[in-house]
């Protein structure tokens, strides 16, 4: 059997543990908001220019 | 013991044609036809063993439903191993048997690339200015609802009633990371106004917590009993509770720790302590609620969060994997799974953001939130609803979940294989391969059989009802030396 210590952790733990991985996580984070910036700046480019009729227009049947 | 794991998904997609006559059924067939037609010669699908209106509490409803599909319509077996066809009003594409998690994600995202190379394909075969829009979503907002369905192989000998009540938990909370994100609420007596967004796009259609149905009064586990491979020895439990996916991940844990529980429950391992009080309400509850603070009544009278459930299911499989091992899931893939689960119920408990890469609803919650926000756009804003459908959006380009940075698992070129080639490791690979190379003498071929037309009467089937039976290790020398169908069939003593 592998060697492995069982986390048997309880909700306060792993807030706790949360928190503390807050910051490994800035760095993935940074990158996210920089996409999201980027997309945010091009997006009216690709998204439908009338989303009103687009949305309206959207009807399908039921499936499956 | 737990028995492998063969798993596959179905996607219904959403179908409209912009600028012309918009008949689904229409498109869905121009656009599996124009993909059908350009490759080698077409191969139907073969309806001998279907029986849909089977239940896996041992009734028959064969007289009671409508036929499963209008066997008129274009439903072709591919290369791949998969089975691509008009299904109700949609293009649907069922991916072929797979032996893992992982496998069944390279074939998920083959299928996405095969609408992609049919919707340009159908292109000029279409008239002046109309255009074919393609989602892989589960709703048009509008109340009607089209499904991403899983398919696991599980053992006949553990008793249905049990696998019910076992998996229901992880069927109802597993959105938290698995759920595709959805403005507004199309469950009666929700509005829009009260559900602003949502964690899932089905939880709103689930009516029942066992049944047969798919299309009305949906299930929260469906007990279609229709194995397609050794009734005796296996089911397979279709899935009809899932969201479809854009991102890999949320695939890959969706298949994954899905494949995880149910090895547990087939070992007995699971135990039934997690049991919901009303499973229903509740899968609506945690879908309406994107703050994940909610909690839902248990059978023991205490009261849990989707999380609290999630990580006790986590842990329980940790442990599993250490005393039982995950052989049935395939190790490595499980350990994978394993760590992801973690990763994504540790972010979705702190730090969200950290988990935008994995999780479909969350990466569309944060594109719609910054957007409305540099924009300064109510809620209830069709800008919004847009954005939400067009996350899904197949055409290249356009579609944003293709824009927010998505973890990727696996490579373009396994994607790229798997457009053509089927899995090594399942029967499909037996499927996928008699059709590459002798497409113009198999009749017809389905799940568990194909019709060999091996040049002198009769017409010979070769059924396949082992799922790992077929396999390249099995019949890929015998395939690579066989010269004609006529000698493969000899040779396998049929």
């Amino acid at each position: 059997m592998a060697e492995r210590v069982h986390k048997q952790k309880q909700p306060s733990d792993r807030t706790a543990e949360v928190s503390a991985e807050a910051g490994a996580t800035t760095e993935q984070g940074d990158k996210l908001r920089a996409e999201l910036d980027d997309l945010l700046d091009e997006i009216d480019d690709v998204l439908e220019s009338n989303a009103e009729d687009f949305v309206k227009s959207y009807i399908q049947k039921g499936g499956e | 013991m737990a028995i492998p794991k063969v798993c596959g998904i179905e996607t219904e997609y959403g179908i409209l044609v912009r600028g012309g006559e918009s008949n689904p059924v229409a498109a869905s067939s121009v656009l599996i036809n124009a993909y059908v037609n350009d490759r080698s010669r077409r191969v139907d699908w073969d309806f001998e063993d279907e029986t849909p209106g089977v239940d896996a509490r041992g009734f028959s409803y064969e007289d009671a439903l409508a036929p499963e599909v209008e066997s008129h319509l274009v439903n072709a077996v591919l290369t791949n191993g998969a089975r691509y066809y008009v299904d109700h009003a949609h293009p649907e594409i069922s991916t072929p048997e797979c032996s893992d998690a992982l496998q069944a994600l390279v074939y998920d995202r083959s299928a996405e690339e095969i609408v992609r190379l049919s919707m340009a394909l159908a292109a000029p075969l279409l008239p002046d200015g109309a255009e074919l829009l393609v989602h892989k979503n589960n709703s048009d907002g509008k109340g009607n609802s089209y499904g991403c369905h899983e398919n696991f192989l599980v053992a006949r000998e553990t008793p249905f009633g049990r696998l019910v009540a076992e998996i229901t938990p992880h069927f109802v909370t597993r959105q938290i990371f698995c759920g595709a994100g959805k403005v507004g609420g199309e469950a009666p007596g929700f509005s829009s106004t009260e559900v602003p967004f949502q964690i899932s796009q089905r939880a709103d259609f689930f009516e029942e917590e066992v049944g047969l149905e798919t299309t009305l009064k949906r299930p929260i586990v469906n007990t279609r009993d229709e194995p397609h491979c050794d009734p005796q020895k296996y089911r397979r439990l279709h899935v009809i509770v899932g969201d479809a996916n854009m991102s890999e991940g949320a695939t890959l844990l969706k298949l994954g720790t899905t494949s995880i529980v149910l090895s547990m429950i087939e070992d007995g391992f699971l135990g039934s302590d997690l049991a919901l009080a009303h499973p229903v309400p509740a899968i609506r509850q945690i879908s309406h609620d994107p703050t994940l603070r909610r909690t839902v009544l248990m059978q023991s009278g205490s009261r849990m969060s989707a999380l609290d459930i999630q990580w006790s299911l986590f842990e329980r499989a940790t442990r599993y994997a250490d005393e039982r091992g995950l052989a049935s899931v395939g190790d490595q893939v499980g350990r994978l799974v394993l760590a992801l689960w973690e990763e994504v119920l540790t972010g979705l408990a702190g730090d969200r953001t950290s988990v935008a890469d994995i999780v479909d609803w969350v990466a569309k919650e944060r594109l719609l939130a910054a957007y409305a926000q540099r924009h300064s756009i109510p809620a209830g804003d069709a800008r919004l609803r847009a954005i939400d459908l067009q996350y899904h959006d197949m055409r290249p380009g356009k579609g944003l979940s293709a824009k927010v940075g998505l973890r990727t698992f696996v490579t373009a070129e396994d994607v790229s294989r798997g457009i053509e080639r089927a899995p090594e490791t399942t029967r499909a690979y037996f499927r996928g391969e008699c059709l590459r190379r002798w497409p113009d003498d198999i009749v017809a071929a389905n799940w568990d059989s194909m019709v060999f037309d091996v040049g002198r009467d009769p017409l010979r089937r070769i059924p396949m009802m082992e799922p790992l039976r077929g396999t390249k290790a099995h019949v890929g020398e015998l395939l690579e030396s066989s010269t004609s169908i006529a000698d493969l069939v000899d040779r396998l003593g049929a």
